[in-house]
């Protein structure tokens, strides 16, 4: 699994704009955790993150907007802090609810 | 090689799991408590009064990601069949298997000698561990189940076998509570008693054999195996003969093993545990709860599995196992060799 880090910025001017940002998010959240209003953490595999690659691409305006595709360095919990409201749960500890 | 994703246990009561997304989202009394992206999850595992939208289990079904539902208590009710997978020509081997009373006899030895082998590796390994005047009867137990092993090659019937495993697990289960170093007073074990459980280790025992079953299941189908096809295990409609064949070997590994390490490390206490009325004893909430996030927690552990010479987590080894006998019911392998813990 990689461990990912997607920002987005989708002019909102427009109805259209509006739309795309949506529908970003929308493929966001199918992949992954909101940890923030425009940040998401996503792990995935090799393939997973080519179809994510493909899907996000379409869905944006590359005049209009911006999305950035981090790789996070491994082990998560090293090398990310977060502080304050966090919302973010690991998917690969036991999920019991 | 499968990887190992997670299964997501969901025992709140009136919990309602729905998709959104791709993701599950988990309601309770309509207020979200999760949203979790499918792709991490290779199963649903729902106790009681949960509810799951029909779009939902079809996804999950089309995604070969079973549902199983347990009783609010854990005992098995249904789980979905996702589409078979797997090779038909394997099936089909294994069928013929079956009817033939020899090959039947061979799988069903090995299977009933990994068992026997495990159940001596852990009395030796709790011996070690137990307290001076309990060692020498752990270590006679663990003697006269090496003594059955013996005896396995010379056993003609399927029958015979079984009989020698029940001498096993009658020295293995008597001494059973001399694992135990803590709250010795509460846990107690008359006999090994299935529904309704007579006492507290029955009913963890009854608990974590029911999960592990489910994963033995799970494992055959991804192979492609019929887990209701088994050697060891009599046929019987809606039994899954295979399944718990599958499981005999690692019953002492993964089940018993983290009965004892929960009871030793004071983990599971007598608080965790309600009895009634009539003798039966069942599991609290957060007892179970406990007992799932260890189990879980296991089967990320690695362990090395002496035949592939390769270090793989707990979880997979169902999988490994179903393939192995796979190969030997194709042919490709002489016989099926159980997995040996160490």
């Amino acid at each position: 699994m990689i461990d990912l880090l997607i920002t987005y910025d989708v002019s909102t001017d427009t109805s259209a704009g509006r739309r795309r940002l949506r529908r970003v998010a929308k493929v966001c959240v199918a992949h992954g955790q909101r940890v923030q209003h425009s940040v998401f953490e996503i792990s995935v595999t090799e393939v997973q993150l080519l179809a994510l690659r493909e899907r996000l691409l379409s869905e944006m305006d590359p005049t209009e907007d911006s999305i950035r595709i981090y790789r996070l360095r491994q082990p998560r919990e090293r090398f990310v802090e977060a502080f304050g409201r966090d919302g973010y749960r690991d998917l690969g500890a036991p999920l019991i609810l | 090689m499968r990887t190992l994703l997670n299964t997501l246990y969901v025992q709140t009561q009136k919990s309602y799991l729905h998709l959104e997304n791709d993701n599950v989202r988990v309601d309770v009394e309509g207020e979200r408590k999760a949203m979790l992206p499918l792709h991490h999850l290779d199963g649903i595992v729902v106790f009681g009064n949960v509810l799951l939208s029909p779009f939902l289990i079809q996804k999950l079904a089309r995604a070969h990601k079973p549902v199983t539902w347990l009783t609010e208590w854990g005992q098995f009710t249904a789980r979905t069949e996702t589409p078979v997978s797997g090779n038909v020509l394997l099936r089909v081997a294994q069928h013929a298997c079956t009817c033939d009373p020899g090959r039947t006899l061979a799988v069903a030895r090995y299977v009933a000698a990994g068992k026997l082998q495990n159940q001596k590796t852990t009395l030796l390994r709790s011996a070690r561990e137990a307290a001076e005047e309990d060692a020498p009867t752990l270590r006679q137990a663990a003697r006269d189940i090496n003594a059955q092993v013996g005896v396995l090659p010379l056993a003609e019937t399927v029958d015979e076998v079984r009989g020698i495993e029940g001498t096993a697990a009658r020295s293995y289960f008597e001494v059973f509570s001399l694992m135990l170093r803590a709250n010795r007073d509460f846990f107690w074990l008359g006999e090994r008693t299935r529904r309704p459980a007579r006492d507290p280790i029955n009913a963890v025992l009854n608990y974590v054999y029911t999960l592990l079953a489910g994963e033995c299941a799970s494992a055959c189908q991804t192979v492609g195996l019929d887990p209701q096809i088994g050697f060891l295990h009599a046929l019987r409609p809606g039994r899954q003969s295979l399944a718990l064949d599958l499981m005999e070997e690692l019953r002492p590994v993964i089940a018993d093993r983290a009965v004892l390490t929960l009871i030793n490390r004071q983990q599971l206490t007598p608080r965790d545990f309600t009895l009634h009325e009539g003798r039966t004893v069942t599991l609290t909430e957060d007892g179970r709860r406990t007992i799932l996030r260890h189990l879980q927690e296991r089967k990320g552990e690695e362990v090395f599995h002496s035949l592939t010479g390769r270090k793989t987590p707990l979880g997979l080894i169902p999988h490994v196992q179903a393939r192995l006998l796979a190969q030997h019911l194709r042919g490709d392998r002489p016989h099926y060799p159980p997995y040996l813990h160490r």
